[in-house]
């Protein structure tokens, strides 16, 4: 495999196990081990509003694990805090063994995370095979001499890093569109692109900022399939915000739900769903 | 340290504060304008320009003191009105960058304009005001320079209190911290713009003026935009309080500098010694000392 | 703050036979190559295409920093004076073959072009940009204060040496045009080579959204320090030609805002993020003025001096900068473009 990143859990079967994670008591932290990321005690504050309150939470590998909450509730910050982004004020960040209280955003892309943003992020002026291609460069070892002088390392470099846009645009099915500026995109395909550069090198933990937001039935029940089919694919875990119940509740192996930066909720969609605390705040906010 | 190289020291210091006093004053012309509508006018020295070689001219003509004064705020509210509709009407919704190089051409058309105008000799401006120092604890002071910075300071405290308590100021203000909701509200930004450009007009003749009596009326006074440039970048592009407090700063550290650090390196460091101190304290806080952090949003 | 993403929405041009898409480039290079030596007078030379060719290779630097890597620079002008003065220095004290000279003042540009960027690493937008200005006035402030940089001489004018390339002379119009054309012909071939490659993937996507870079592992820092310093090398070779082509005496002051806004300006007509609009836009610059006095000429029968040309001329230039802001932003490349397209179009049927 050309991806380093790959080594940390090739989980050839996805967790499934539900049971152990219903023995877990709500809200409780696991040992490090084990979980792709994990979350101690996280706080952020933007002057007198507390965005996140103290939030643990942690992720294992092949798992889907969508954050629900009303608008506001904080879950753009947590993805923030977890990208480094956002500093948090307090708590701890692990990816594997490594620790972090700030990540540095910097090196997101080598500890194996990627993201996509609530509002897109993607570059306008580069076709869709070089934005996707831009989630590889931090693999890149040739500098611009080597491109320059048509180097053999650089050239055999830059075919395989063709080659990995091109499989990855194939099973988002965004062959077609390749050579087009992603700025002359609809929006339902700009997403797509997105989350191909996210994929294209292969992470192990993915951070989805409502990856669906504003697609018809459609277009959202086609992305869900591609992140399944990539979590089933490379065993990565994800993490998923989500507004759209429905594909919340088929997509994810868990849920934790946010309100007011605060963690009210945590286990599998069954659960969730029955939980009071979860029908009074998030759903009542939506009824509101 | 001597008591006379200490008195001299606060000399420098004190004719340094009194220059910055002139950098705020015409940089708080650009914040007028950036507040309300993000952009960087760098056509402000030109308006400078525009308004003094306009007022020498007419006063060489014939006219008393206070005409030649309304019918140079006449001729700024003109161009205020000129701007909104041939440039930042077009312009509307583009890029802050975009509008700055809008205000580069546009300061090169008030240059050539206002020397086409009124020609590119030097005139003497003449505002009355006695040239000689006088002395107190053994420290002498310029009295042009402490009748001007007084006639700043009035300015200021009049634009304060325009901001503050009339119906314009708020409007102004409202659509500093949200143009949108400015909008939603039913104010008029043409209006309001051609309002704002007209008041930052009327700064660059204040500054021109008192400027213009300094050094003459000429070209160069449209060069005071690179003197109020590092003062507006160093008190934050946003805050008149910012500007003030800038202005002085680099007008008291450039002087103290020009006479203590000068000789070693052959003196006329005036040029670039205020980029230097703006960009050491921008380092440490990349929005200057009282710009709004930038809040960006993921 | 972008102001590159507004600007180029240009369109994809169509993928057609490559070696039709060459044709006007083999044109335009035999031309140059071959028509301009042998058929051009004296004031073509002197006077058009010299400052013509060290100002686009100036817009191509400018562009590499502001159109691709979305960085806006108001100093150019300085580096220029460090590629002349360098180049003059290393002639002078190290005897060096003019290639040699060249390429070393270049690295110096680069240098000092690395120094002035390093606040790119920490500032944005505007606060960047005015800080650029300190390249500005401190390189001209040193150049003027230090006689060293002049050999001593007043007021910092140096006289550039005869050039000539391995016993060669070039001192004449035609050997200096020469000089100059081949080295803008390498210089642009090696930047197309750069922003089509990967490079200008990070250039670019830092430009258009620096946070997104970031976080997928551009080295953002990297990439900008990268594209100052190549741009200072560049716009300092300019300074080079400028100095040793076409002016062949110059002084600091000659390299002042004025010169960097019109550097600026280039890119802007041309159009930002392109190859071909540093050349369009430096084009307009040198023949616009021409243009203007000849007409004014025209016009006043002779009565408008020459300052008052020279104001004419700078609201005129004031007013097409707006203009092209308002009703072409992506310049004269984007014109280019859709007259091709428009010719093209009844033989595509
Ligand atoms: N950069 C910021 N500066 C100031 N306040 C912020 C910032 N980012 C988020 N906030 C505040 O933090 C709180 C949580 O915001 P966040 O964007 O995380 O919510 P969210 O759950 O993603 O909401 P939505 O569903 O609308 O996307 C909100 O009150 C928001 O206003
Ligand atoms: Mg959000």
């Amino acid at each position: 495999m050309t991806s380093a990143l790959l080594r940390a859990h090739p989980a050839a079967h996805p967790v499934r196990d539900r049971t152990e994670a219903q023995a877990l008591p709500k809200g409780e932290t696991r040992a490090a081990t084990g979980a792709v990321l994990a979350l101690e005690a996280v706080s952020l504050g933007f002057g007198g509003i507390k965005a996140l309150t103290a939030v643990s939470l942690d992720v294992k590998a092949g798992e889907i694990r969508a954050v629900i909450g009303p608008n506001g509730a904080g879950k753009s910050s947590l993805i923030n805090v977890i990208s480094g982004l956002y500093q948090a004020d307090a708590g701890e960040i692990r990816f594997g063994a490594q620790r972090f209280r700030a990540v540095p955003p910097q090196r997101l892309a080598v500890l194996g995370v990627a993201r996509t943003f609530q509002n897109l992020a993607l570059f306008p002026a580069l076709t869709v095979a070089e934005n996707i291609l831009s989630g590889l460069v931090f693999q890149r070892r040739s500098g611009v001499l080597g491109h320059l002088l048509s180097l053999p390392a650089a050239r055999r470099e830059q075919a395989r890093q063709n080659g990995q846009v091109r499989k990855v645009a194939e099973r988002l099915h965004l062959t077609a569109a390749l050579d087009r500026k992603v700025g002359t995109l609809p929006y339902g395909l700009q997403k797509r692109v997105e989350l191909a550069r996210a994929l294209v090198a292969e992470p192990r933990l993915l951070l989805l900022d409502e990856p669906m937001a504003g697609m018809t039935a459609t277009e959202k029940a086609e992305m869900a399939g591609f992140v399944r089919q990539a979590r089933d694919a490379s065993g990565l875990s994800v993490i998923l915000i989500e507004h759209d119940i429905g594909v919340v509740m088929g997509l994810s192996d868990h849920i934790a739900v946010l309100d007011h930066g605060v963690k009210i909720a945590d286990g599998t969609p069954d659960q969730v769903r029955r939980d009071p605390e979860v029908i009074r705040a998030y759903l009542g906010a939506e009824a509101a | 340290m001597d008591w006379f190289t200490f008195l001299f020291a606060v000399e420098v210091a004190i004719g340094g504060l009194l220059s910055g006093v002139m950098y705020a004053l015409v940089a708080i012309g650009f914040v007028l304008i950036y507040k309300t509508s993000g952009v960087l006018n760098f056509a402000q020295g030109a308006m400078v320009l525009f308004a003094a070689l306009t007022f020498v001219s007419l006063t060489e003509m014939g006219l008393p003191f206070a005409g030649a004064l309304v019918l140079t705020l006449l001729a700024m509210t003109l161009l205020g009105i000129t701007v909104e509709r041939a440039v930042l009407r077009p312009l509307a919704n583009r890029s802050p960058m975009t509008l700055f190089m809008a205000t580069l051409g546009l300061s090169y058309i008030l240059e050539g304009l206002a020397q086409l105008l009124w020609g590119t000799q030097v005139h003497r401006l003449d505002l009355g005001i006695s040239n000689d120092p006088f002395e107190v604890a053994g420290i002498f002071i310029s009295t042009f320079d402490l009748v001007a910075a007084a006639i700043a300071g009035a300015m200021v405290a009049v634009l304060t209190a325009f901001f503050r308590f009339t119906r314009t100021g708020l409007a102004f203000r409202a659509v500093a911290d949200d143009q949108f909701a400015a909008l939603a509200v039913g104010l008029r930004l043409d209006r309001i713009w051609i309002a704002v450009w007209t008041a930052a007009g009327v700064v660059a003749l204040v500054a021109g003026l008192l400027w213009g009596a300094r050094l003459g009326v000429q070209f160069s006074l449209s060069l005071v935009v690179l003197k109020a440039l590092p003062v507006l970048v160093l008190g934050g592009f946003d805050s008149v309080l910012g500007a003030i407090v800038a202005g002085l700063l680099i007008g008291a550290t450039e002087k103290l500098a020009e006479v203590y650090l000068g000789p070693f390196v052959g003196g006329g460091i005036e040029g670039w010694f205020a980029y230097a101190v703006a960009l050491v304290v921008l380092l440490v806080r990349p929005s200057g000392l009282f710009g709004q952090k930038l809040v960006e949003r993921f | 703050m972008s102001l590159v993403t507004e600007f180029s929405a240009t369109p994809l041009p169509p993928r057609e036979n490559r070696l039709l898409a060459a044709l006007p480039l083999v044109v335009i290079l035999a031309v140059a190559y071959l028509a301009v030596p042998l058929l051009a007078n004296e004031y073509l030379i002197e006077a058009i295409l010299l400052p013509f060719l060290a100002l686009s290779l100036a817009g191509l630097g400018l562009n590499l920093l502001t159109g691709y890597a979305g960085q806006v620079s108001l100093g150019s002008a300085a580096f220029m004076a460090v590629g002349a003065f360098a180049a003059f220095n290393f002639d002078l004290r190290l005897g060096l073959p003019l290639p040699a000279s060249m390429l070393l003042a270049a690295v110096a540009a680069a240098a000092i072009g690395l120094v002035f960027g390093l606040p790119s690493l920490r500032l944005r937008g505007f606060y960047l940009a005015v800080s650029t200005l300190a390249a500005q006035f401190f390189v001209q402030w040193a150049l003027n204060k230090f006689g060293w940089f002049s050999n001593g001489s007043a007021s910092g004018i140096i006289a550039a040496p005869a050039i000539g390339i391995a016993g060669l002379p070039l001192s004449g119009p035609v050997g200096r045009y020469l000089f100059a054309l081949v080295t803008v012909t390498a210089i642009t071939f090696l930047l197309h080579r750069i922003v089509n490659g990967p490079q200008g993937v990070n250039l670019i996507a830092v430009r258009d959204n620096e946070t997104a870079a970031r976080v997928i592992g551009v080295p953002v820092l990297r990439t900008k320090l990268f594209a100052f310093a190549l741009s200072s090398a560049i716009i300092g070779i300019a300074g080079v030609i400028w100095a040793f082509a076409y002016l062949r005496t110059v002084e600091p002051a000659g390299f002042n805002l004025d010169r960097s806004f019109q550097i600026l300006f280039i890119v802007i007509i041309g159009g930002l993020a392109t190859i071909r609009g540093a050349f369009l836009g430096a084009g307009l610059i040198v023949v616009f003025p021409l243009v203007l006095s000849r007409l004014t000429g025209l016009f006043f029968d002779g009565v408008a001096d020459p300052g008052t040309i020279e104001l004419l001329e700078r609201i005129a230039l004031g007013t097409v900068i707006i203009l092209f802001l308002i009703a072409e932003p992506s310049g004269l490349s984007a014109i280019l473009s859709r007259l091709k397209r428009r010719l093209a179009a009844p033989r595509a049927g």
